[in-house]
C-alpha cells in the first residue's frame, strides 16, 4: 500500500477525490506500467464531517434524524442498528409487529439501491438505455416509499423500540401490485444483465475478489456473498423479524453453479438479491401479526429511561451494501451517548478494492470501483502525470475510455 | 476454517481455559426477537492488555472471525478499545458477536497490532490511532485516514480530555476573523 518509488517503467494516475464511480469523494492513487494497474493507494476522510462526535452531544431520538443523514441511500439502515444498539443498551423489547414493519422498510430500500446500482454500473459501461430501464423501476419503488412513509429518501420511520408508521390494510393492494411490477421486471432486467454479451466481456474476469481474500480483508455484504462468502446478518443473526421469515444466503453458486468473485457475479449477486426482498417483503406482508408498533409512545418517558441506562449495545443490520454496525454507550448520567460509533459497509468493503483492482486496465476503473459501491458523484476530474508532462483526463474522458473499451470489444 | 457449530459458552471456555485470571467481567448477552423468538447472541468480556494479541491468534485457531470494526472509549484513567468480532457467520441464525474489550493506561495507550493476523484490521487501527491517540505496534501503515492533515498532531478527536478537540470549537467569538 505504500507509495513506492517510481521507476522508469511505471507512472502514477490520481484519480479522486470526486471520482467516476462512486458517490463519496475517495482518493485513488494508481501506479500504472503501460495500461495495466500494479499499485493502488487509497485515501479517505474528503467528507469525514464529525457526525459520531456531534452524535455524543445529542439525545438518541435526536440522533436517529442525524444518523439517517449519514448517508443518502441507506437512509433507513443507520437509525435502525443505531435504533437495535439503543435497544440492546436497555434492554427494550420490540413489539412483534414492529419488527416486521422494520423488514419491510429496510428491504424496500435494498430493492431502491440494488436498483440504483443497476442503472450506474450500466452507464459505467455504456449501456444507457439499461440506465434509463433500471431507474424507471427504481422511481415506482421511491413511489411505494413514500407512499408508506411520506418521504422519498430520508423517510424518518425508525423509533427506538419500534417504527413511527403503520401499514394499514388498505395500503396492501398497492404493495401487493407494486411487488408484482417488480417481479415483472425482474425478468427483464435479468434477461438484459446475465444474457448480454456486452455486459458479460466487460464484466467477466473483471475485478476479482477471491474468496481467502474476502474472509482476510473482511469484505461486507454483495462484494463478499459475491466470492462465496456466505456472510449476511439478516441470515446468521435473529434481528428484527428476519429469524421468522423462511430465507438462506445467496451466493452467484445458486444460479450459475460457480462463483468467480468477478464484476460480473456482483451483478448476479445483487439481482438475486432484489429478487429476495421482492419474496421477503410478500412473506412479511403474510405473516404480519396485529399488536403496537412502538415499545413506548411516549418519547419524554423513553428519553428518562435512556437518561438512567448505564449499559452498551452493539446494533447490526444488513444494508444493501453489506454489515452496518453501530456501537453505542449510555454511561446513566447524561442524557446524550457516552460513545458512539458508525461503521457503514463501505469501510470494510475499502481494502478489497486493491486486490480488485490490481492487474486491471485504467478503463476498469469505473466498473470495478462501482461494482463494490452502487452510486456515483459527479464533474470530475482526473491528473495523469507522465514523464513530467502533465495533462488532465475529465470524468467524461474516463467515462469515454471505459465506453470506447466496451465498443473494442464488440468489434 | 472450521465449519463446527459453536455454542457461546465454548467459546467463552475456550479462551477461559487458556488465559484464565487475564480474561474477565464475561457476559453473554441474548436476545429474543420476533415472532418465534429465535435468540441473537452476543459476548463482551474483558481481555488484559498483556494478552491480547495472543487471545486472538488463539482465536483465529478456533475459527477465524469476521472483524466488524473496532470501537473506542475515552473512560478518563483509560482508553478502553473494542474489537467487535463475528463468529459462525455462515450459519443460519447461529451468528455469535464477540466484543473483546482492552483497556489501555492513558501513560501509555500502547497495543500490538493484529493486522498481521487479520488483514482486514489496517484501516480501523489506523483510525484509532488517530481518533483517540493509541500507539500501535507494529502497524504496516501508520498515516491519518479520516482526519484531516491541518488538525494538528496531539489532537484525538474522541477524547474527551485535554487531548480532545474542544479548544477547536469552543469560544468560536475569540477566532480571528
Amino acid at each position: 500500500m505504500n507509495q513506492k518509488a517510481t521507476t522508469k517503467t511505471t507512472y502514477h494516475i490520481p484519480i479522486g477525490p470526486i471520482h467516476p464511480a462512486l458517490k463519496e469523494p475517495v482518493y485513488f492513487e494508481f501506479e500504472l506500467a503501460g495500461e495495466r494497474i500494479v499499485d493502488v493507494n487509497v485515501k479517505l476522510g474528503h467528507v469525514h464531517r464529525g457526525i459520531e462526535w456531534a452524535g455524543m452531544r445529542r439525545n438518541p431520538i435526536q440522533v436517529l434524524y442525524l444518523a439517517e443523514r449519514i448517508c443518502g441511500i441507506c437512509s433507513y439502515c443507520h437509525p435502525a442498528a443505531f435504533a437495535l444498539a439503543v435497544e440492546a443498551a436497555a434492554d427494550i423489547q420490540v413489539p412483534e409487529r414492529a419488527e416486521y414493519l422494520r423488514v419491510i422498510q429496510g428491504e424496500l430500500e435494498r430493492i431502491c439501491s440494488h436498483m440504483l446500482w443497476a442503472g450506474v454500473a450500466a452507464h459505467e459501461i455504456g449501456f444507457d438505455t439499461v440506465l434509463y430501464l433500471t431507474w424507471q423501476i427504481r422511481e415506482r419503488a421511491l413511489d411505494l416509499t413514500e407512499y408508506l412513509t411520506g418521504n422519498r429518501v430520508t423517510k424518518a420511520i425508525m423509533m427506538i423500540g419500534g417504527i413511527r408508521r403503520d401499514i394499514t390494510s388498505d395500503m396492501l393492494p398497492r404493495i401487493k401490485k407494486d411487488m408484482l411490477y417488480f417481479k415483472d421486471n425482474f425478468e427483464k432486467l435479468r434477461h438484459v444483465f446475465l444474457d448480454d454479451k456486452t455486459v458479460k466481456m466487460r464484466s467477466q474476469g473483471a475485478g476479482i475478489l477471491t474468496k481467502d481474500d474476502a474472509i482476510k480483508l473482511c469484505a461486507v455484504g454483495p462484494t463478499t456473498r459475491a466470492s462465496g462468502v456466505k456472510k449476511d446478518v439478516r441470515v446468521g443473526e435473529s434481528y428484527f423479524a428476519y429469524g421468522d421469515l423462511d430465507m438462506k444466503c445467496i451466493t452467484p453458486k445458486d444460479l450459475t453453479g460457480t462463483v468467480n468473485g468477478d464484476v460480473y457475479d456482483r451483478i448476479i449477486q445483487r439481482l438475486l438479491e432484489v429478487k429476495q426482498a421482492i419474496e421477503l417483503i410478500e412473506e412479511c406482508i403474510d405473516k404480519m401479526p396485529s399488536g403496537d408498533i412502538v415499545a413506548e409512545p411516549k418519547i419524554p418517558k423513553l428519553l428518562s429511561q435512556l437518561k438512567k441506562t448505564n449499559g452498551e449495545g452493539v446494533g447490526r443490520h444488513e444494508a444493501p451494501r453489506g454489515e452496518v454496525i453501530h456501537y453505542v454507550k449510555l454511561d446513566g448520567k447524561s442524557e446524550c451517548p457516552y460513545t458512539w460509533k458508525v461503521r457503514a459497509p463501505t469501510y470494510n468493503n475499502i481494502l478489497p478494492w486493491i486486490p480488485m483492482l490490481m492487474g486491471e486496465q485504467i478503463a476498469d476503473i469505473p466498473i470495478v470501483a462501482a461494482s463494490t459501491d452502487p452510486c456515483m458523484s459527479c464533474t470530475n476530474r482526473v491528473a495523469v502525470v507522465s514523464s513530467g508532462r502533465k495533462y488532465e483526463l475529465t470524468k467524461e474522458q474516463l467515462h469515454n475510455l471505459s465506453i470506447e473499451k466496451t465498443r473494442r470489444l464488440m468489434k | 476454517m472450521t465449519k463446527k457449530k459453536l455454542t457461546p459458552e465454548e467459546v467463552v471456555k475456550y479462551l477461559k481455559d487458556e488465559f484464565k485470571t487475564k480474561i474477565k467481567d464475561v457476559k453473554i448477552v441474548k436476545r429474543k426477537s420476533g415472532s418465534k423468538k429465535n435468540e441473537s447472541k452476543y459476548i463482551w468480556m474483558k481481555v488484559d492488555k498483556s494478552v491480547f494479541k495472543q487471545a486472538i491468534k488463539h482465536l483465529c485457531k478456533l475459527q477465524f472471525p469476521h472483524l466488524a470494526v473496532a470501537s473506542g472509549n475515552d473512560l478518563d484513567k483509560t482508553i478502553e478499545l473494542i474489537y467487535h468480532f463475528t463468529l459462525n457467520y455462515d450459519q443460519r441464525l447461529d451468528e455469535i458477536v464477540l466484543n473483546i474489550s482492552v483497556e489501555l493506561p492513558k501513560s501509555d495507550p500502547t497495543i500490538d497490532t493484529i493486522s498481521d493476523i487479520i488483514p482486514g484490521a489496517l484501516i480501523t487501527e489506523r483510525e484509532k490511532m488517530e481518533m483517540l491517540g493509541v500507539k500501535i505496534d507494529g502497524i504496516p501503515d501508520d498515516r491519518r485516514v479520516f482526519v484531516p492533515e491541518d488538525i494538528p498532531v496531539g489532537v484525538y478527536p474522541w477524547r474527551k480530555d485535554k487531548t480532545g478537540p474542544d479548544k477547536f470549537y469552543k469560544n468560536l467569538h475569540e477566532v480571528k476573523k
